[in-house]
């Protein structure tokens, strides 16, 4: 297969994750969307790192995993402790910060 | 051959995973939907013979983020004794959002004059994605563990239990 495969392979499942962070109401939700992205720009640097023939891409993608697992692991937890605090994870509700 | 059928097939599930995550009622089953997806994508850098990627792609993600994401649900259902709502709204925006996004994405592929050739394979990929960590990427390998730590921390210092 080609890069351009790849590449609109990848495109199209960022547009999905973009949709499910549009329109999701829960913030796990947001979450899981916002996962479907990074997943897919992952494809696009291990595509870009095969075809050029350079391991860079491939070294940045396994940055972009562990940073991803750190962020899931802190934004979960946000989730949890907004759910103590507020009884909610509905991301429309969370609005106590606006002046 | 092979390599266009198993693309095809990766390709065929990541997306249909992908989709089951964003349009799903359930939030359990999406969170599911979300490991198929990614041990998918586990299967794609297979193809593009990147077996070390796709190897932490299954162990980090599939496994560790999945394992957390349904942790959190359990917790917080417990918390709260009701099911999570997961519904979707403003569903029309969405759809003109992404699918926007998405025609511009493939024009702009489709335009590109990227066709590169496929190189092939110079050693062994694990080997040199090992030196290159250890050696040109070594500072932030180090930052990469700080980092982890803090998370960890931070995770900790949040969902720590109220006294």
């Amino acid at each position: 297969m080609g890069l351009q495969a790849y590449l609109t392979l990848a495109a199209v499942v960022f547009c999905l994750g973009l949709f499910g962070t549009v329109t999701r109401r829960n913030t796990v939700g947001i979450l899981l969307g916002i996962e479907l992205m990074l997943n897919a720009v992952n494809i696009n640097l291990v595509a870009f790192s095969r075809f050029r023939g350079v391991d860079t891409g491939m070294v940045f993608t396994l940055f972009a995993i562990c940073i991803t697992v750190a962020e899931i692991a802190l934004g979960l937890s946000i989730v949890i402790l907004l759910f103590r605090s507020r009884r909610t994870a509905t991301a429309d509700h969370i609005d106590w910060l606006k002046g | 051959m092979l390599e266009i059928a198993a693309f095809w097939t990766f390709a065929i599930i990541l997306v249909g995973a992908g989709l089951a995550v964003v349009i799903g009622k359930n939030l359990f089953h999406s969170v599911l939907w979300l490991a198929l997806a990614l041990v998918a994508t586990a299967g794609i850098f297979l193809t593009l013979d990147a077996e070390f990627i796709a190897a932490v792609q299954v162990l980090l993600y599939a496994g560790g983020v999945v394992t957390v994401v349904v942790f959190a649900i359990v917790v917080t259902e417990r918390l709260v004794g009701e099911r999570l709502s997961h519904t979707s709204r403003h569903l029309a925006a969405g759809v003109l959002v992404s699918g926007g996004l998405l025609v511009l994405l493939v024009r702009a592929i489709a335009r590109a004059q990227v066709s590169l050739p496929r190189p092939a394979l110079s050693g062994d990929l694990t080997r040199q994605i090992g030196t290159s960590l250890l050696t040109q990427f070594a500072l932030p390998f180090e930052l990469l563990a700080v980092l982890l730590v803090v998370g960890l921390l931070g995770a900790s210092y949040f969902a720590r239990p109220e006294d």
